[in-house]
């Protein structure tokens, strides 16, 4: 039996000035895999993931998510489905001002801390954090972390309203083989725990090997060739080699 | 070539910040209401500025009645100087003063604040968190410069009329009750209330500007300081701007 889509791509065009980033580009990510989006810096993958989460427009073609095209919803619509989803920022995007505990409290204070009292949102807090290991953190500000450890927090941030698709920025950029390593293994034991699809956009190709169950090359602007680690790695074209020198 | 160049940035300034101006009133009126923020953005702009703006306001009482006396010893009106000295301060020096240090600390602050949010994406996870930013971030801003401006300023010219008084004191002697007697007979609603109502308005400038250029920072972290650089610049020369078109109204309508 067919997998369902739950983000559905085609035709998707998008550009800044007179530099065209997404050409026809087209994709699906089917319900609980995790796809990588392989592609060299500059080459639009964050654009893409950008126009998916809605915070930059396409100009043409679309984009379904969970069957219905993004160009139909209003703002309440755009903050019911984007409770949905998870978003992992290449940067982590954690707020300076905030502690931990007010990071992971401030998307459940916009979409349903309403419906959980006081002690239910502190206990998924905690619970959030120990999933990524983090507990004893709650209390502190990002600047006091390290760099693998704000990952972590921010991937527990787009955890805690348990998403069915987790969006990844370059997850492991900035960090160093052995914590980018255990980020990859933490993407993976997410997808096993959350049954979540996601999307991995990467060129570190370590994580894409760990993390990711099928891999789209993003070249000139379009899906230039798809398939796992091993089908990808064992083809003959020079622009897909060159990824895995 | 160039000064078209220039001519089309001011311009598009312009339209920027009119548009931005149009987006806060359009937002601003609509629920959500974030009032949390609103009340933290007011302790911030208010409360976090008031030893700033307390001391830079006892030293300018102070020092313009010691400058101010010579010159009225000169034509015998030595008697004059608390009513002098109040009605500069009430009318002109205390609101724009107040707005200057403001424009400094309030306004490069957002700037920067903003700016280094936008750089690192922090502003896109609002927005993806289900979370309006330009109404979280910038409405309760310029509402709370708005708001704060008048309470600082009224704070200022209290502050300032105590140096005065000090000032008044080092070279003669002057009792409490007369001092604060020959203030009060000297200065009239028509020198509070347009001097109150201006201060609505820099607040308002120096909210906007600083939201303004920080919102649209870009070019990473160079931009953040040239957002707080040009936030401080342009919110400075809009306290002048304003207290030009406030005084001519005033003029206008017979108050002065």
């Amino acid at each position: 039996m067919e997998k369902e889509s739950v983000i559905e791509i085609r035709n998707l065009n998008k550009s800044f000035g007179s530099n065209h980033v997404l050409t026809n580009f087209e994709m699906d990510l089917l319900k609980g895999e995790n796809l990588a989006v392989l592609g060299k810096s500059g080459s639009g993958k964050s654009v893409l993931i950008k126009c998916i989460i809605g915070l930059y427009f396409p100009e043409q073609g679309s984009i379904k998510l969970f069957d219905r095209d993004i160009s139909e919803f209003d703002h309440y619509e755009w903050d019911r489905v984007r409770q949905r989803i998870g978003f992992l920022f290449q940067s982590n995007a954690l707020y300076d001002s905030m502690t931990i505990r007010e990071n992971l409290e401030f998307p459940l204070r916009r979409h349903e801390l309403k419906h959980l009292t006081d002690k239910e949102t502190e206990n998924l807090i905690i619970d959030t954090l120990s999933n990524v290991g983090l507990e004893h953190t709650i209390d502190m500000m990002p600047s006091e972390l390290s760099g693998g450890m704000r990952k972590r927090i921010a991937l527990a941030r787009a955890l805690i309203l348990k998403p069915e698709i987790i969006l990844y920025d370059e997850p492991t950029t900035g960090l160093d083989p052995i914590t980018s390593r255990e980020i990859s293994h933490l993407i993976l034991e997410v997808q096993k725990k959350y049954n979540t699809s996601s999307i991995i956009i990467s060129h570190d190709m370590s994580c894409i090997n760990i993390a990711s169950n099928r891999i789209i090359m993003l070249i000139e602007g379009r899906c230039y060739a798809q398939g796992d680690y091993d089908h990808l790695k064992n083809m003959e074209d020079e622009k897909v080699k060159e990824f895995f020198l | 070539m160039k000064n078209w160049l220039n001519i089309k940035n001011f311009l598009d300034e312009i339209g920027g910040i009119s548009n931005f101006i149009a987006r806060f009133f359009q937002e601003g009126f609509k629920p959500r209401y974030e009032f949390a923020e609103l009340i933290r953005q007011c302790y911030w702009v208010g409360y976090k500025s008031l030893p700033l703006v307390g001391i830079t306001a006892f030293i300018m009482g102070l020092v313009l009645t010691i400058q101010s006396r010579p010159t009225l010893v000169k034509f015998g009106a030595e008697s004059m100087l608390p009513m002098m000295v109040s009605v500069s301060l009430v009318r002109e020096i205390s609101p724009v003063i107040t707005a200057l240090i403001c424009a400094g600390k309030v306004g490069s602050g957002m700037g920067a604040e903003l700016g280094s949010m936008r750089v690192t994406e922090q502003i896109d996870a609002m927005e993806v968190s289900g979370t309006n930013p330009f109404k979280y971030l910038i409405v309760t801003r310029i509402i709370a410069t708005t708001l704060m401006l008048p309470i600082l300023s009224n704070l200022s010219n209290a502050i300032s009329l105590y140096g005065g008084y000090l000032g008044v004191n080092i070279r003669g002697n002057i009792s409490w009750h007369l001092y604060w007697t020959q203030v009060f007979n000297a200065i009239s609603y028509s020198d509070l209330l347009p001097s109150v109502i201006k201060t609505f308005f820099f607040g308002f400038a120096i909210g906007v500007v600083g939201c303004y250029k920080g919102y649209f920072s870009s070019k990473g972290t160079e931009g953040v300081g040239r957002s707080a650089n040009s936030a401080v610049v342009i919110a400075s020369l809009l306290v002048f701007i304003i207290d030009l078109i406030a005084v001519q109204i005033v003029d206008l309508l017979g108050l002065t």
